[in-house]
């Protein structure tokens, strides 16, 4: 059987927590849901109209007892949940104090924008985190309002522009995790997904050593020729590629963008078909996207492509 | 009988008689609470053929990952569309035309208090809808940022589109016009009862629209407000909602949901109210424990007005500010749940006649109560912050505004049709759609709970193709093929018992309150003669006088 996510499948000390409340609800809630349903199906079957049967029942207007029961049980039910609510926000949002973030996430229309402080690494939509640490987590939004989710491993945070949010995070199993865009935030809203690779300690220094190496500029055959387009047509404007005039921040950073499973936010699997494709014509993948349809030739497409596919 | 006695003083003037009101013109300018009653209800069957159509191609697209049936554009478009009809052009104007019919009618009042007034709210809420639907006919075409509308996506600098400014005027008109409806029921029900109509003996529905009608009067001027402040940041370059230059996004939240939070109990209030009318009369038994779902109705209004927050726990308002909001929200359940529990208390020991009005309120209660506690969990910070914005929470609040406000709606009509028109519904048609309405509510929404559980977002046009989702959104779809069915025969049975519906007579259900004294429908004076009042039921009083209600009552 194939696995379940979101709730499912907790994989951080938060969402294990979040997970035993919800099925400490749910188990109340089922349990009253029970009672009120068993009570219905018993009054149908019991209390219908015999035909025939004109008369009047008993007239029964009330008791202030029952209505003194009744008001008591849901008040000692909603303390309990409120003593649950406040123990497992203890848990999952301890206060952020002076701590610096280990990670800065910044929601763009429609990619997330992702940054190491400590080590200066910027990548895209592609989220790698050591496994078992305690990281915090602070989320910003360069337009709209975003909602940075990822079911099997935190809250939901909104990311508000203006207004930063901070959010503690520590995964408890490696795997790859799926995640997306929660707020409304327009067109491609549906598009804006975000992968986050939880690995174990040295997995993620060695991922981010190479992340810090700024690549080598392909100066001659096809990628020769795809740099300098890059360069030349509109890329430069949008997009950054450490090592080069490139530094725009509207599009994702490009700089290791042969390392990274998906492009277009997750749209397509990173490939050098599915790069052409997508350089080929944006719009037709992600409809409404940012990245306009620049008419490229085949020629030019296929030296963009040999260009990004060097960038690793 | 000799106890009535007439109440209304004999009018000198002559009254108009219905056949000269006949004419289409003279209903344009109806100010009859009948009429202005009746053209709200056909206005939101329209819209809610409308809305229904627009939810169907919403869930056509979703039947399977990565479908391509709509745009991404269109497909925002229809569920900010689906989400705004059915709120205010839907359930909203629906209850407000039953109050408007009905509550003249059951204070034993022979009009509301401002029969104009009460004309202009009709078609400010008529003009205000065909505004925002002309935005379709626009080259920009329909408001596409949702029905709430958050800043900075809906200014100007991300959506150039008209769509957004369309859907602001058209609220703000209709908003107006709900204001006035709210002043206007407030004040026919505080000074046109007849007498010996006490406040302790006012029909619950009376007593819902009344608490509704204040909300209304509180809340809607916060929402008209910001509408006109975004109108403000759309059209003349007021920067109020965006922070880029030195306005606030989360204002805008704090404003619509400081009235959206209230619209919810808007929404369900009167539905309460006709829950509350038709259980007793089909039990046969009078309301257990009026003073309590009465009083719950207050403490529900009041609480509604501070509980805004529950819809921005993930916005990051701090944990104080958080918890404070969602102790208030978890307290509303108590209030609900003593109604809840009252009414089936007042099944309990009854003689239940299972006409379909009562079985759309019976399935009222078993839908609601799963609302109502998806509604407490989400109370629950924590547990919010797992399941916003997922489909979890669509589940949530079809439960409570499908599940409770539009089965209470249809217990409505069934119950009043016969008092509108003067004939019977069909009964077989009836139960038809009522089984078909079960089946396809619980197919579409029960299994969302769970797809939000496992992470599926809302508002998305496509979604991944990760285990199990194609096949629950495809259930999901089938469901809402089932609903789409269901409403064909329930319009089908309107058309076919207006024409060759058996006669009702003047009390068809042989029910109590007083705009059942009267013939169906009732001719534009509403009563020749108000039965005298003397308890909660006068028609019981009047139907066994051996044993009235309050027996110590003196007839005034």
């Amino acid at each position: 059987m194939e696995k379940l996510g979101g709730l499912f499948n907790p994989s951080s000390l938060e969402m294990d927590a979040m997970t035993d409340l919800t099925v400490y609800i749910i188990v109340i809630s089922a349990a009253i849901l029970g009672i009120i349903a068993f009570a219905v199906a018993y009054i149908i079957i019991r209390y219908r109209k015999k035909p025939g049967d004109d008369t009047e029942p008993y007239q029964d207007f009330g008791s202030l007892k029952l209505e003194i029961v009744w008001t008591a049980i849901p008040v000692a039910i909603v303390a309990v949940l409120f003593l649950l609510t406040c123990s497992t926000m203890n848990v999952i949002q301890p206060p952020v104090k002076d701590h610096e973030p280990d990670l800065v996430i910044t929601g763009h229309q429609w990619w997330w924008e992702i940054y190491y402080p400590k080590s200066g690494v910027v990548t895209a939509n592609e989220l790698h985190i050591p496994l078992g640490k305690y990281l915090l987590i602070r989320l910003e939004s360069i337009d709209v309002i975003h909602d940075f989710w990822v079911p099997e491993l935190a809250r939901k945070i909104d990311a508000v522009p203006g207004h930063p949010n901070y959010m503690w995070i520590e995964a408890t199993k490696p795997g790859v995790y799926l995640g997306a865009c929660a707020e409304f935030c327009g067109a491609q809203h549906a598009n804006m997904r975000i992968r986050v690779i939880v690995e174990n300690e040295e997995e993620f220094k060695e991922w981010e050593k190479q992340q810090l190496v700024i690549p080598a500029t392909p100066r001659a055959g096809l990628a020769g020729e795809g740099a300098k387009l890059f360069q030349e047509k509109a890329c430069m404007n949008c997009h950054t590629i450490m090592g080069t005039a490139a530094a725009a921040n509207v599009g994702p950073n490009l700089t290791h963008l042969n390392k990274r499973q998906t492009i277009g936010a997750g749209v397509l699997t990173n490939s050098p078909e599915n790069l052409a494709k997508w350089l080929t014509n944006p719009q037709k993948y992600k409809q409404g996207s940012l990245m306009p349809n620049m008419k490229l030739s085949d020629n030019d497409v296929q030296a963009l492509v040999a260009y990004l596919e060097a960038l690793k | 009988m000799s106890s009535r006695i007439p109440i209304v003083p004999e009018n000198t003037e002559p009254l108009p008689r219905l056949r000269e009101n006949e004419g289409m013109l003279s209903w344009v300018a109806s100010v009859d609470h009948k009429q202005i009653g009746i053209m709200y209800l056909i206005c939101c069957m329209v819209f809610f053929l409308i809305g229904g159509l627009e939810a169907l191609l919403i869930r056509i697209q979703l039947a399977q990952p990565e479908f391509g049936f709509l745009s991404p554009e269109v497909y925002n478009q229809m569920f900010t569309m689906h989400g705004t009809t059915m709120i205010f052009f839907v359930v909203m104007p629906f209850l407000i035309g039953v109050g408007v019919y009905l509550v003249p009618l059951m204070i034993g009042a022979r009009d509301m208090a401002f029969p104009r007034l009460n004309a202009l709210s009709f078609w400010l809420f008529v003009f205000g809808g065909i505004l925002i639907y002309y935005s379709f006919l626009t080259q920009s075409g329909a408001p596409d940022v949702g029905w709430f509308a958050y800043s900075p996506l809906s200014e100007k600098p991300f959506s150039l589109n008209k769509g957004p400014t369309y859907w602001a005027l058209g609220l703000l008109a209709t908003g107006i016009g709900s204001v006035a409806s709210g002043l206007n029921n407030v004040v026919t029900i505080l000074t046109m009862r007849t007498p010996g109509m006490t406040m302790r003996r006012l029909p619950l529905f009376v007593w819902m629209i009344l608490v509704t009608s204040f909300l209304l009067i509180f809340v809607i001027p916060i929402i008209t407000s910001a509408f006109a402040m975004m109108l403000l940041d759309r059209l003349l370059g007021a920067t109020f909602f965006t922070p880029a230059h030195g306005g606030s996004a989360i204002l805008w939240q704090h404003f619509f949901w400081g009235f959206g939070h209230p619209e919810v109990y808007i929404l369900i209030l009167p539905a309460f109210g006709i829950i509350s009318e038709v259980i007793p009369v089909f039990s046969r038994k009078p309301i257990y424990g009026y003073e309590f779902v009465a009083g719950s109705t207050v403490a529900i209004g009041l609480l509604s007005l501070g509980v805004w927050v529950h819809h921005m726990f993930a916005v990051g308002l701090g944990d104080v500010t958080n918890l404070y909001f969602s102790f208030a929200s978890m307290l509303i359940a108590i209030p609900t749940g003593v109604k809840v529990l009252n009414w089936v208390a007042t099944m309990w020991g009854g003689k239940i006649i299972f006409a379909t009005p009562m079985l759309f309120a019976t399935a009222f209660i078993i839908e609601f109560v799963i609302g109502g506690l998806t509604g407490v969990a989400i109370a629950s910070v924590p547990i919010d912050w797992v399941v916003t914005d997922s489909y979890f929470i669509v589940a949530h609040f079809h439960y409570a505004l499908f599940g409770g406000s539009l089965f209470a709606i249809f217990a409505g009509v069934y119950y009043w049709f016969p008092k509108f028109t003067g004939r019977m519904m069909s009964e077989t048609l009836g139960k038809w759609h009522f089984w078909l309405t079960v089946i396809g509510f619980n197919l579409t929404f029960f299994i969302q709970h769970f797809l939000g559980m496992m992470g599926m977002p809302r508002r998305t046009y496509t979604y991944h193709d990760f285990p199990y989702w194609g096949s629950m959104n495809l259930i999901s779809t089938i469901g809402a093929i089932v609903l789409a069915v269901s409403v064909l025969v329930f319009v089908w049975n309107i058309l076919q018992s207006l024409k060759r519906g058996e006669k009702a007579g003047g009390n068809p259900w042989n029910a109590w309150t007083l705009e059942w004294a009267t013939t169906s429908p009732p001719a534009v004076h509403n009563f020749d003669l108000v039965p005298p009042v003397r308890g909660r039921r006068p028609l019981w009083d009047l139907a066994h006088p051996d044993m009235p209600d309050e027996p110590d009552a003196k007839v005034v």
